[in-house]
């Protein structure tokens, strides 16, 4: 993945300054037809100063409390962006809101949070989670690392004493030759030799996931289970303002959907990562839908009026889970963020946030993708708009509609009616009628 | 009335030797019968699959479908009219395409009375529903007299409504009022009949369908997610006797085929498949945009059924009727010709006759090279206007379309590349532009 090139290149890729109309593309995903569109900017390495620089997670770590960056250096994270990615904090921060949502608006307002199944950080809510397990038997729930992505280490189970069946498997017997009975004994990461001894215990990490209410009832489509990936881009958090993309797709699931077999991830689990693992995987098929065919199949199937419900509940859970993280996230003017979110439709037509990703995946598995991904690379740069060409008070930039500049936004229909567009021929129009008015309006302020 | 002229009757009798010949070669080579009942643990196993048949792998390697359209292509390229006489030589006067029989075809003059509700001053989904035309124009208009068509359940207003196309939330409704499918009580017994005809035998077609379904379907990028539903269908549309009826005003006649030992003898004939139908590379493309619409199994069987009883069995059939495949090649080669004629020339020097290309797209009635939503509104035009001649001006419109770049390229192969990807086409204004304003 792009993200290993980056690395693998000695911590190059950090691009640098020459003069102020240069910036560097080629940290990004190799994406040749991005260079050919950005000429002017040049790669940088090492230590050299750099205007832009698309950097993964761990580099923003290591990095960014330690450097003081000039006024016009762009990053694309914010700096505690788990606060919205990482999911035991999302759940933590939209229960906060919501409870801040009921006390100012009531419980009317409050109802529109309720768009995140039931969901409980563990080790430490344990208990809690018990208590809401026991209030309905027989319900399945998923059990999610908050750390990892593209589905790795996930596990649907119905039962208490199935968790302790897979803590079992984790964990190793202790010196005495039992086993361990503490639940967070359960969520520990196994020590170096693979034991761990009394001693040891006061070191060892504990990995944190969260216990998910699994939906049940998932939308099916020729029987099979599917999620939407949409990108949203925040280019500040105060004010908060945020970019909603045209383009996204739905990911199915290659196999059927049941609830016999939980034991298989392959139903289970959209990710296309865990799908390329899956016995039968094809790469050249790809197992995606452009969300307007999704749209189209639904209009047929339940009319115009249901499928607007449900793209407007969408907006509300774009809008909502941003707002719930708006005080606590540090709002840097250096940063943006191009958020992949993760949504369900239940077979109400319901849609359920999964999660919220910081580093969405930018690898294509076909054509249509590829283009996909790097039309929405090219916009989020034409947002950032490190040449200053925009004048700020766009509502369109290519394929994003902007979904929110401290308050919403006025449009006409509502804010996914953007998706019954296709966004690939019309966003070059837009991009080209809107750089000319641009220039013509700067050349007339002369 | 079946087919008029003799000596189109005669090829379809040929070609039909040649498939049935083809087939049984195949069932004696792998030794399978084209016909044997299921044993009992089989039967249960295929009823709890029914949902899912898609999950099965079976080995079908062997089998190979019975044709593809280029080897019918190469059927109606020699066709001739014995009693035509064509000595003179190949000239502008002439016809310089593949197809070399004197049917009648319309010209654009013709086609633009016929299809005179694809005008440019009349309102069309496809054009003026897009999002830089307020909806107070035509769409909410339109979409409030569709509404009104439903509650009056007028079939004959439908079919004149879908003449400019069909919102996407009433194209189910719409399409079933044209073709007059209630999904009664009775039909969906008989599907239920035909689902247990399917779990009790099983038939060597079975297997071609499968390919079939495997290779095309399951590999296109917006139908794969259907592929249980196509199964479904066609394993039942293959046992569907009713299906015979078609044949009293189809050129085709159905194979037939002897009980084993009785070959000759007509007290054992029997029709194979039972349906009369012997699927071909591709087949299974003609349900799957349907599967868009309708999603309640024997509904969207019943749909399948008539659309193919009144339309889709014309393009794999020699016959001489306007909609039949033989006059959309016609019509397409003429139009191309008086219309294109730099074009058509230029193409057929460099050996890329036009027909070998857009042939595969009228087969299939364009299934599976356009965009979903580009397909059904062709599909709307087809139920409107109850003709397939629209393919042949859409044929023609693409390569209009794409003439520049046509005009430079020297090789078959390089023009495929010009016309392969037809997924970003919006069918409605090019066929506008073509009937209507382009200069002739």
């Amino acid at each position: 993945p792009w993200l290993a090139r980056w690395q693998r290149s000695s911590g190059a890729g950090i691009p640098s300054r020459r003069d102020a109309l240069r910036r560097d593309r080629s940290a990004l995903p190799e994406l040749p037809s991005c260079r050919r569109a950005a000429p002017g900017w040049e790669r940088r390495t090492g230590e050299e100063p750099w205007d832009f620089h698309w950097c993964d997670v761990g580099w923003l770590h290591e990095h960014f409390d330690h450097a003081s960056l000039p006024e016009h250096v762009r990053l694309c994270h914010f700096r505690n962006h788990y606060e919205l990615t990482r999911k035991n904090y999302l759940v933590k921060n939209l229960k906060r809101f919501r409870k801040q949502l009921e006390r100012e608006a009531g419980k009317l307002e409050a109802t529109k949070c309720d768009f995140f199944p039931k969901t409980f950080e563990m080790p430490l809510e344990y208990h809690l989670f018990v208590e809401e397990f026991h209030k309905n038997p027989g319900t399945t729930w998923i059990m999610k690392p908050v750390g990892r992505s593209q589905g790795k280490g996930i596990f649907l189970f119905r039962k208490l004493k199935d968790i302790i069946e897979w803590g079992k498997v984790r964990t190793t017997l202790s010196p005495s030759g039992e086993w361990p009975t503490g639940i967070f004994d359960l969520f520990c990461l196994p020590g170096p030799d693979g034991l761990s001894t009394d001693d040891q215990k006061d070191e060892t990490q504990v990995e944190v996931y969260v216990a998910q209410r699994y939906i049940e009832n998932p939308y099916l489509i020729g029987g099979r289970k599917f999620d939407l990936r949409v990108y949203v881009l925040v280019t500040s958090y105060i004010p908060l303002k945020a970019w909603l993309y045209r383009g996204g797709f739905a990911r199915f699931s290659k196999t059927r959907f049941t609830l016999n077999t939980i034991d298989d991830h392959y139903v289970h689990l959209t990710n296309v990562a865990v799908q390329k693992t899956a016995p039968d995987y094809d790469p050249e098929k790809g197992c995606k839908w452009m969300i307007q065919q999704l749209r189209q199949y639904l209009t047929a199937k339940h009319g115009a009026e249901a499928v607007e419900i449900l793209f407007a509940d969408m907006d509300n859970i774009f809008i909502k889970s941003l707002q719930s993280v708006q005080k606590v996230m540090i709002s840097d003017k250096h940063c943006f963020e191009l958020y992949g979110y993760d949504i369900l439709i239940d077979q109400d037509l319901k849609p359920w946030l999964i999660e919220v990703n910081a580093s969405p995946s930018l690898i294509a598995s076909s054509q249509e993708d590829y283009e996909l991904k790097c039309h929405l690379l090219k916009d989020t740069l034409h947002i950032v708009d490190m040449e200053g060409r925009l004048s700020g008070k766009e509502k369109r930039v290519g394929g994003f509609d902007l979904i929110w500049s401290d308050g919403p936004v006025s449009r006409e229909g509502n804010l996914a009616n953007a998706f019954v567009t296709g966004c690939h021929n019309d966003r070059k129009k837009q991009l080209k009628q809107l750089f000319r008015s641009l220039r013509a309006q700067q050349k007339a302020e002369c | 009335m079946k087919e008029p002229l003799a000596y189109m009757r005669k090829a379809q009798g040929s070609w039909e030797k040649r498939i049935l010949k083809s087939l049984n070669s195949m069932c004696t080579e792998l030794n399978i019968p084209l016909a044997q009942k299921r044993p009992a643990s089989e039967q249960k196993e295929l009823l709890n699959k029914w949902n899912e048949m898609g999950t099965d792998e079976p080995d079908l390697s062997l089998f190979r479908p019975v044709y593809a359209p280029k080897d019918f292509l190469e059927v109606l390229m020699n066709l001739r009219n014995p009693n035509y006489e064509n000595g003179e030589q190949p000239s502008f006067r002439n016809h310089l395409g593949l197809i070399q029989v004197p049917l009648k075809v319309k010209d654009i003059p013709e086609l633009k009375e016929d299809f005179s509700e694809l005008g440019l001053n009349i309102g069309q989904l496809g054009i003026d529903d897009s999002a830089q035309v307020p909806p107070e124009f035509f769409e909410n208009e339109h979409v409030r007299v569709g509404q009104k068509v439903l509650a009056e359940q007028d079939s004959a207003a439908a079919q004149q409504y879908v003449r400019q196309g069909c919102p996407t939330a009433l194209r189910a409704e719409l399409w079933a009022l044209i073709l007059n499918i209630s999904n009664q009580p009775e039909d969906i017994l008989y599907y239920e009949q035909l689902k247990s005809n399917v779990i009790q035998h099983n038939l060597l077609v079975d297997s071609l369908i499968y390919k079939d379904v495997k290779l095309t379907a399951s590999n296109d990028d917006y139908y794969f997610v259907f592929e249980d539903y196509l199964y479904q269908v066609l394993l039942c549309f293959s046992r569907d006797t009713s299906v015979l009826e078609h044949f009293a005003y189809s050129s085709a006649t159905p194979p037939k085929s002897y009980i084993r030992g009785k070959l000759g003898v007509e007290e054992y004939a029997v029709f194979y498949p039972p349906n009369g139908v012997i699927p071909f590379h591709g087949f299974s493309m003609y349900v799957a945009p349907l599967c868009f619409l309708y999603h309640e199994p024997s509904k969207l069987y019943q749909m399948f059924r008539e659309m193919y009883v009144r339309f889709f069995f014309r393009l794999h059939s020699i016959s001489s009727h306007p909609s039949g495949i033989v006059s959309l090649c016609l019509l397409f080669e003429t139009l191309l010709q008086t219309h294109l004629p730099q074009l058509f020339y230029h193409l057929r020097e460099i050996g890329a006759q036009p027909l070998r290309i857009s042939f595969k797209w009228m087969v299939r009635a364009f299934s599976g090279y356009l965009a979903t939503d580009q397909l059904l509104l062709l599909w709307d035009r087809i139920l409107g206007y109850n003709s397939l001649e629209i393919l042949a001006v859409l044929a023609a419109a693409v390569f209009a379309f794409r003439a520049v770049n046509l005009m430079e390229v020297t090789s078959l192969a390089a023009a495929e590349a010009v016309l392969a990807d037809l997924s970003t086409l919006k069918v409605v204004p090019l066929l506008q532009i073509f009937l209507f304003a382009t200069v002739t």
